[in-house]
């Protein structure tokens, strides 16, 4: 049973109304979560279900209607832009699915990045983001652009992007759903060794069957309201194999 | 429970370094954008330095010189600026001045994804201002310089070309400073200013926009 001080996300009554012209769109319709630390969730649902807003929601990108969500014992909703964005930048840590690197920066300038808004000078930002690139294998990719490595190693930068500021939380948007079958099973592995070496919660949104065999808790959004939560041991994914590969 | 921090902003000078990368490797489309530049000040300087050049021609007061000026086609009753000219500039500036903020409009639009992604990473309004102003203003200035420079060399060109030895007798070199710091004022107010609407429309993206799914 976890306490109150094990819960990093604290989502209640979370809903989301979107105004076109005249109609009413309910993208959310109240939604309870809570997520514990060190927990590796997965929110699962259609496209058109509502979940990437719950997914933005929790990650403090957007705001709700109606209801809360907390980080860390702090309320999203009770913050001004600027201790949102503070929030975003030493809390955070975002991994899309397309990736999102700056184009014109090399892979060390991207990881330094969230480095320089937290307020470091540029030559110790580039310190610690060589130390973080090394981390996820790409320590001889320091100079290169994105346009220059593999999709597998721009979402390694991303991912080491991610995690400089060392977060609490990483929110990964479908992080495999760009990559080929045995790339996003190494960068599931990789995010399941950095969880356990950095003791960060990982939120995901996906529909890789992979990713939800190496999550602690999956929610299931349906209709924007969360159909289903279940944690590990009692959700039993089987979809078969590929090439003689299980998939989960 | 303590008070969660204010995200601070990043100095003008870290923001010009991350700029710089940007603009350095987008060096094709800073030259598009800076050609409109080039091009209308090169024209405001070239307008300007044959109107000194010919005043001075004929304020020399010299028969000689009054035939060639009458052989070219000017009028010297008495030196001055032509109004239907000043129109012409001023048209010529504005088209330039629609054209930079097109191009940091489009650029603006272009890169939704990587201001989103900015914020995500914790970068405040601010910096996305300024980075906007810093790459605007770059190419203004850069192209600013371009244009004294052609714009100078065309005229001084044509102007011997025209007068033969007659304009190095009398050249205005006063003129030709003045007509400098006029066109570089000009180019780099114009390119700043071309920069507030584009840099504000991008500081308004939100975070949300990095998680747009369309390239």
């Amino acid at each position: 049973m976890s306490t109150q001080e094990d819960i990093i996300v604290k989502a209640r009554g979370v809903t989301k109304v979107y105004t076109m012209g005249a109609e009413k769109v309910h993208a959310l319709r109240g939604i309870d979560l809570d997520v514990r630390r060190g927990e590796y969730l997965s929110i699962l649902g259609p496209s058109g279900s509502g979940k990437s807003t719950f997914f933005n929601m929790v990650g403090g990108l957007d705001r709700p209607t109606e209801g809360h969500v907390e980080i860390d014992g702090y309320s999203l909703s009770d913050l001004n832009q600027k201790q949102l964005a503070w929030v975003r930048c030493h809390k955070m840590g975002y991994i899309f699915q397309s990736f999102n690197l700056i184009m014109t920066m090399t892979a060390l300038e991207n990881v330094a990045l969230p480095r320089i808004f937290a307020g470091e000078t540029p030559a110790k930002a580039r310190e610690a983001a060589a130390e973080i690139l090394n981390v996820v294998g790409l320590g001889h990719r320091l100079t290169h652009l994105p346009s220059q490595v593999s999709g597998g190693q721009q979402q390694r930068i991303a991912i080491a992007r991610a995690l400089v500021n060392k977060p609490s939380i990483v929110l990964a948007d479908e992080p495999t759903g760009n990559l080929d079958l045995h790339t996003g099973e190494e960068i599931i592995a990789l995010l399941g060794d950095l969880k356990t070496k950095f003791g960060i919660t990982i939120i995901t949104a996906t529909h890789d069957m992979k990713m939800l065999s190496a999550s602690d808790t999956v929610v299931w959004i349906k209709d924007g309201q969360a159909d289903r939560i279940a944690h590990r041991g009692e959700f039993d994914i089987s979809v078969g194999t590929i090439d003689g590969k299980t998939l989960a | 429970m303590e008070k969660i921090p204010e995200q601070k902003h990043v100095s003008w000078g870290v923001t010009f370094n991350v700029s710089w990368a940007g603009i350095r490797r987008r060096f094709f489309r800073s030259l598009v954008t800076m050609s409109g530049v080039v091009l209308a000040i090169a024209f405001l300087t070239y307008m300007q330095i044959m109107n000194k050049i010919v005043n001075a021609l004929i304020d020399a007061h010299d028969p000689v010189l009054d035939a060639v000026l009458q052989a070219a086609g000017v009028e010297i009753h008495e030196s001055g600026s032509n109004d239907s000219i000043l129109l012409l500039i001023i048209l010529s500036l504005l088209a330039c001045f629609v054209g930079i903020v097109n191009s940091m409009l489009m650029s603006v639009t272009e890169r939704i994804k990587e201001i989103g992604t900015l914020k995500c990473l914790g970068a405040l309004d601010g910096f996305i201002v300024r980075s906007y102003f810093i790459e605007s203003s770059v190419q203004g200035v850069a192209g600013t310089c371009l244009g004294c420079l052609l714009g100078m060399v065309v005229s001084i060109t044509v102007a011997f070309m025209s007068y033969k030895m007659h304009v190095a007798a009398h050249f205005p070199w006063l003129g030709l400073f003045e007509a400098l710091g006029i066109s570089l004022l000009t180019g780099t107010l114009l390119s700043i200013s071309a920069a507030i609407l584009p840099a504000y429309m991008a500081a308004k993206k939100q975070p949300v926009d990095a998680m747009r799914v369309e390239e």
